[in-house]
């Protein structure tokens, strides 16, 4: 089972990129596939994270998750107020929209990192949500290039499912855009 | 089980609305209403008018009928036909009194 | 054709009540249980439910509304959770006692004070004994399907269902579900027939003050007293366990998912540590019990569907070869033990089964449980009793008492 942690604030669209993330997997072949919000009140701006499990078989788990195999940020400050990397599991991945490369970052962690400019890509879209650049869905461009878990094909047609086709086809556009764009360190960096 | 629950027609508090369905309720009250046929009105005049008793009865013990009858075996004795009739016809009498005057 | 959707389990809710086609609604909103509310509320805008909606200002409103609706025939749907189930509950024992066949989802909730949001199953406890059957569901699958028996087994037996799911935990989770073919829905169910038929033609006086004595009729027959009511209402709850039996058999049959009618039972076949729980509480035990095999413990769970009725006789039968019985629990029956285990025990009286029961009452306000925590608890609660601890023990667990 891969469990991942999506990182980000209110009205980034943190709970739709999980539920896509789920809907891909799904119609990829995965039997076992749950998402949810971080439980309770949401507020705009405010720090949260969202979840999304996939598994061959089902799931029978429902507890939140302790430790991620995936954990991706949405939103860069939050690596300063939010334990991201101490819940991401050893030999698992990390990926953060950022303007900054890997080489940037020195994090202690037995874990891969991956790194793509969400906002910058979501500018040349032009693609804004809230007066803020559409950063959730090229992450999972940057999600199908590193995490061997889910093909770019299924995430456009996981998109496709939440969202009409008009959307889904801008969305793609920065998405494959991310795709080709994401680095990653080396496995023990 | 069930489909002796569906025949069960007192699965739940569900009454029929009938005459005597709580059974007879005239012995509640002390007192009754007695008529003086002679200044009821639809009686005096013999034909039908007024009718405030059977009007204002809230237990529609009073018939609509010349002359105008009181079932006494459901009265509960509250007085009201007395209090409305307009030509003081109907007296409420102690049952006591009532029973001995019979 | 059945389809398969990811949805979560207020969703799956809903639509299983566009599949059973009720004729009216009544909801108030409140969390976790909003999110269903608001999309029955758009099957209704859509055309897709056509049934009447009506907008209360209050939960005891709602059950109010239904009562009426049901007594004259009308198929009844509402939702609520927590506070909001409590602000109902004079209500629930007016339909329980009219034997109106209403079904309710109650998203599972922690009751203030002090205000929770979040999941625990203390709400619908704490109207364990108002005359609904209760039903608890461990994942979304068996939201939609138990919605759909509810409504099968309440309306053939007279008593009002409440479909219970952990808040948040199910409600706001997004899974797998299939959901049914409508014409099978339509075929699984028959119509709602009312037990007493009430028109202009047929006036009826409804729930007059009854007496401590028997009365006669009009007609001279001798009809029920107050407590004779209760009696047929309790007769019928223990019953209607053959109804729920049956009504899972014939779903099983027709849509080929059984969800063990009264209970549900994880790897018991050579099993002798029982876990046993209520709704997603005891599926993640589920993942403690292969913990524990794989430690050389032979650990099984017990999964209990319907709480009223108690299940007594699967109980019974299932725990009769229990060295030891670990109950987790979301709910606290105050001055006594965990809600459950408490009725737990007492059903287990007389039976012969004399296994120690640990109970840990569990997740109280959205704690979270891990499958792990739950595979050290049972670890700890052998040790104890491999030691020769034979006593009951309650334990709140990961709860940081002073």
């Amino acid at each position: 089972m891969q469990e991942i942690l999506w990182y980000g604030r209110g009205g980034q669209g943190v709970v739709l990129a999980a539920q896509i993330l789920a809907e891909s997997a799904f119609l990829q072949g995965y039997r076992g596939v749950t998402s949810a919000p971080m439980f309770g009140p949401e507020r705009r701006g405010a720090p949260l994270t969202a979840s999304t499990r996939i598994s061959p078989e089902s799931i029978r788990i429902v507890s939140q998750i302790e430790a991620a195999d995936i954990s991706v940020v949405l939103d860069e400050s939050l690596m300063d107020i939010m334990s991201v990397a101490g819940r991401t599991r050893k030999g698992g991945l990390l990926i953060i929209n950022t303007a900054r490369t890997c080489g940037d970052f020195t994090i202690d962690g037995d874990f891969r990192i991956a790194v793509v400019d969400a906002a910058r890509i979501a500018r040349e879209k032009h693609m804004f949500f809230g007066g803020l650049p559409t950063v959730n869905t090229p992450l999972l461009g940057a999600l199908a290039r590193v995490s061997g878990i889910i093909s770019l094909d299924y995430i456009e047609k996981g998109l496709k499912m939440k969202m009409p086709d008009t959307h889904a086809y801008s969305n793609f556009e920065a998405i494959k855009t991310a795709f080709e764009r994401t680095r990653v360190t080396q496995e023990g960096t | 089980m069930t489909a002796m629950e569906k025949k069960d027609p007192f699965i739940a508090g569900i009454c029929i609305p009938a005459v005597g369905e709580a059974g007879k309720t005239g012995d509640w009250s002390d007192l009754k209403p007695v008529i003086d046929q002679a200044k009821c009105i639809p009686a005096s005049k013999n034909k039908p008018a007024c009718f405030l008793c059977w009007l204002y009865c809230p237990d529609a013990v009073v018939t609509m009928t010349i002359p105008v009858t009181i079932d006494l075996d459901y009265c509960k004795g509250c007085g009201i036909c007395a209090e409305e009739c307009p030509a003081n016809a109907i007296k409420m009498v102690r049952k006591v009194e009532c029973d001995e005057s019979l | 054709m059945s389809h398969c959707e990811l949805i979560t389990g207020n969703e799956a809710a809903a639509y299983a009540v566009k599949l059973v086609k009720p004729h009216v609604i009544a909801a108030y909103p409140i969390t976790p249980q909003t999110s269903l509310s608001e999309k029955i509320s758009l099957y209704i805008e859509s055309g897709e439910i056509k049934a009447e909606y009506v907008t209360v200002e209050s939960e005891h409103s709602a059950m109010t509304v239904l009562i009426s609706a049901s007594t004259m025939g009308a198929r009844t749907f509402t939702a609520t959770s927590a506070n909001g189930l409590l602000y109902m509950h004079e209500q629930l024992h007016w339909a329980a006692g009219s034997r109106l066949p209403i079904v309710m989802c109650c998203v599972n909730r922690g009751v203030g004070a002090p205000w929770s949001i979040f999941n625990d199953q203390q709400d619908s406890f704490s109207q364990r004994d108002a005359g609904w059957i209760q039903m608890y569901c461990r994942n979304n699958q068996e939201i939609i399907d138990t919605v759909i028996q509810a409504y099968r087994i309440a309306e053939e037996v007279y008593i009002p269902v409440m479909v219970c799911y952990d808040g948040f935990i199910l409600s706001h989770t997004m899974m797998p579900v299939e959901i049914p073919e409508e014409s099978l829905v339509q075929e699984f169910l028959p119509p709602y027939t009312p037990h007493t038929e009430i028109s202009p033609e047929s006036p009826k006086t409804v729930n007059p003050v009854f007496f401590p004595w028997r009365r006669e009729n009009h007609e001279g027959v001798l009809c029920d007293g107050y407590m004779e009511k209760r009696y047929k209402l309790q007769d019928a709850l223990l019953h209607s366990a053959d109804i729920i039996r049956r009504t899972n058999r014939d779903f099983a049959a027709m849509f080929g998912r059984d969800w063990g009618g009264m209970t549900w039972e994880y790897r018991t076949d050579d099993a002798d540590i029982f876990i046993v729980g209520m709704g997603s509480l005891a599926m993640e035990a589920t993942v403690a019990a292969d913990e524990l095999r794989r430690g050389g413990i032979r650990a099984g769970v017990l999964g209990i569907r319907v709480f009223r009725p108690f299940p007594c006789r699967e109980v019974a039968d299932a725990l009769r070869g229990a060295r030891a019985i670990i109950v987790f629990e979301k709910c606290v029956s105050y001055g006594q033990t965990g809600g459950f285990s408490t009725d737990l025990k007492a059903a287990l009286y007389g039976t012969g089964i004399t296994a120690p029961l640990h109970n840990y009452v569990a997740g109280l306000g959205g704690r979270d449980v891990k499958a792990r925590e739950l595979t050290e608890a049972v670890e700890g609660s052998l040790t104890a009793i491999d030691g020769g601890d034979g006593e009951h023990k309650t334990v709140w667990l990961n709860c940081f008492t002073g």
